[in-house]
């Protein structure tokens, strides 16, 4: 048993020790003024055991899977099974991007992940005017239910998990993944996967929205009350702090943010007279792992601990998975640089490596060449052998949240979910996260910090090497992706014929039925998916969606 | 002769919605000096055109990050061209490729392109060299 006094007695001593170590260490030069992380948090030249004496073990960290979650969410973490290797891609028409994930899934990739082109995710078919010239380029077009089926061809859809990328027009895609699933013959209930349908963080950071604010929540709280009901083992949101951090943000606005975006879809969710344990359990996150290898991780941490407390504390979960925070992690494609393109393999290495010590449930790694076009199928190989060296040769899968009790660790965890709990505080300040929106607390604040970074590195204070320090003016010639011109020809084409062969008076009558569902308060989930089984396109569905939901405007800002 | 400060139309062309090089760019642009008029996001093509006439610019800087860049910026440079302004400088951010870049700077669809890594002074100095005679700042 510890005597407190004899406790109290130790530390004073520590601290006196420390000083006389400081007040030695304080006469050698060191090669800055100031060390600051990547976000521009200071960081101290030593943390001991001082730093962390209120550190209470089993109220702050506890086991793994248990409450507050902090050292992970299962009991046995990657002992039991690994991360999924969930690469995510998207090229060209669904044929393209079909043969591209058959590729992966052949070279051991766990899970698939779509990455649409920017029409599909804007709600634009790709015969739109629009659409000219973005047709498969920086992902697959999508256009109809027929997409759909070649996207997945010879793929089980039971036997996967499908994460996809689409926000706005969410519920039209996830409609088209569950009617092809039908006609592969398996049921909904079978189906594991995840719509990222994140709009509130479109707002904020990604400005990929369509509807207003209230008829997008309106979807997403369609979209929970369904997946309750049918498709139990689907992420109906996958809330995301990467895009806030592409943005500019620094970590503690990505945590702080994503969060905030968290709590305000339980909000909606509570409101809509839904109980918070029958959804709460699938909310899953997305985070970004930027350059700052300890800041990362004890971002993911403190994301774990604050969800978990809050969870419980304010919105009275009971059910250990509404308290479970689960996230997916990506390799932070805005620490790239485009100069000598071979060493973001290292960038993305080490981000790699915080996300997996930070008890990511899933991860992507950017391949070297995600800065100047979509990955090579080479590319995309190396990025997935990067997961698959640290998973099975490092060590660092083998014990569980192993840098747990480090000084420095715990601490800044403690420092970054206190920032986090300012920002809530400023956030409830200003009327919660849609006024914060509303009144661009949120874009102020990343442009802010983005303008910071770059003037950062324009300086030379932040060094990225091979583009303002150890450059060697050589352009490395890397091999890129080349889309082919033809698709959007091709995929114009595939279309006009989906559309004088499908039964046109059935796609009209389901139109007209979705309208007056989307005029009522009824759930729009069940007419959507039968307007997918007929054909109607993405564009028809989110045209007839918009006449009666508006569309969404931002008040430009710099 | 006609002394003023560089007038620049920073747009977001097309659907791709990554803003943070655009914004970054406008707000670098402004501490140095010059008039920027921010378009937003989601622009088409003749919104651009439109609001480059009615501003006024002497430069359109372009960010594109969506692949879309050798469909919309010679579309944009056409229009400007229809306008009457084709002496506008047409500058372009964003991923592009180094042989997209060298096919858009031989047709003449823009006038100079600038990647990730290429720092805000560069951006600056370069306006400033192409405007040193008539301009202040």
């Amino acid at each position: 048993m510890n005597n407190p006094m004899d406790d109290k007695k130790k530390r004073g001593s520590l601290a006196a020790r420390l000083k006389k170590w400081q007040d030695k260490k304080n006469v050698l030069t060191e090669r800055k003024s100031s060390f600051e992380t990547v976000s521009g948090r200071p960081v101290q030249d030593l943390y001991t055991l001082i730093d962390i004496e209120n550190l209470e073990y089993e109220k702050e960290l506890g086991f793994p899977g248990e409450y507050p979650y902090t050292r992970g969410v299962q009991a046995n973490m990657y002992r039991g099974r690994l991360w999924t290797m969930r690469q995510f891609s998207g090229y060209g028409d669904a044929f393209d991007s079909n043969r591209r994930y058959r590729y992966l899934l052949e070279q051991g990739q766990t899970g698939l992940s779509v990455a649409f082109d920017m029409p599909t995710i804007m709600g634009f078919d790709s015969d739109h005017e629009r659409a000219s010239g973005e047709v498969g380029r920086c992902g697959v077009a999508v256009d109809s239910l027929a997409d759909m089926e070649v996207l997945f061809d010879g793929i089980s859809l039971d036997k996967v998990t499908t994460s996809m990328t689409i926000n706005g027009p969410a519920a039209v895609i996830w409609c088209m993944y569950l009617a092809n699933a039908e006609k592969q013959g398996i049921g909904f209930e079978q189906l594991g996967g995840t719509i990222q349908n994140d709009i509130l963080k479109e707002y904020i950071a990604q400005k990929s929205w369509i509807f207003p604010p209230e008829p997008s929540m309106r979807l997403i709280t369609d979209i929970f009350a369904f997946a309750e009901d049918h498709v139990p083992r689907w992420n109906t949101v996958s809330i995301s702090g990467y895009h806030i951090r592409e943005a500019g943000s620094t970590a503690v606005q990505e945590l702080a943010f994503t969060l905030a975006d968290g709590f305000a879809y339980v909000e909606a969710g509570i409101n809509a007279g839904l109980n918070v344990d029958r959804f709460a359990p699938r909310l899953s996150f997305f985070f970004n792992s930027h350059i700052d290898f300890f800041e990362e991780i004890c971002k993911y941490r403190a994301a774990r601990r604050i969800w978990a407390r809050r969870m419980k504390e304010q919105y009275g979960a009971r059910d250990p998975h509404s308290l479970k925070m689960r996230f997916h992690t990506q390799t932070a494609g805005c620490s790239l640089a485009a100069r000598e393109p071979e060493n973001n393999i290292m960038r993305t290495t080490i981000e790699a490596l915080a996300a997996v010590l930070g008890g990511t449930q899933s991860l992507h790694t950017n391949s070297m060449d995600e800065v100047l076009a979509l990955p090579t199928e080479k590319s995309a190989k190396i990025a997935l052998r990067t997961q698959q060296v640290i998973a099975h040769e490092s060590g660092v899968a083998d014990t569980i949240d192993p840098l747990a009790g480090s000084y420095f660790i715990e601490r800044m965890t403690d420092q970054m979910e206190a920032e986090a709990e300012e920002y809530f505080r400023r956030i409830e300040e200003l009327g919660g996260v849609l006024s914060a929106i509303d009144c661009g607390f949120f874009q102020q604040e990343i442009a802010d910090a983005a303008y910071r970074y770059q003037k950062a590195i324009d300086s030379g204070e932040r060094i990225v090497v091979g583009v303002n320090r150890f450059t060697s003016g050589e352009s490395l010639q890397i091999e890129l992706l080349k889309i082919d011109p033809e698709v959007e020809e091709k995929q114009f084409r595939r279309l006009q014929k989906l559309k004088e062969t499908r039964d046109n008076e059935a796609v009209s009558t389901r139109l007209t039925e979705l309208k007056k569902t989307a005029r009522g308060g009824d759930n729009l989930i069940p007419k959507i998916l039968d307007a997918v089984r007929v054909y109607a396109t993405e564009g028809e569905i989110v045209a007839a969606l918009k006449e009666i939901f508006g569309v969404y405007r931002e008040k430009p800002l710099f | 002769m006609d002394r003023r400060k560089i007038r620049v139309l920073v747009a977001k062309p097309g659907l791709d919605g990554h803003d943070r090089g655009a914004r970054v760019v406008a707000r670098a642009l402004r501490d140095a000096g010059m008039e920027i008029v921010y378009t937003g996001l989601h622009q088409t093509a003749e919104q651009i055109a439109e609001t480059a006439l009615q501003e006024d610019v002497d430069v359109v800087g372009l960010s594109i990050l969506s692949g879309a860049h050798l469909t919309l910026v010679p579309r944009i440079k056409a229009l400007l061209r229809e306008k009457g302004l084709g002496d506008i400088l047409v500058v372009v951010g964003g991923i592009i490729p180094e042989e997209d870049a060298a096919e858009l700077l031989k047709r003449g669809d823009a006038d100079r392109i600038f990647i990730p890594g290429d720092s805000l002074d560069s951006i600056i100095e370069y306006l400033r060299g192409s405007f040193s005679s008539n301009h202040t700042l």
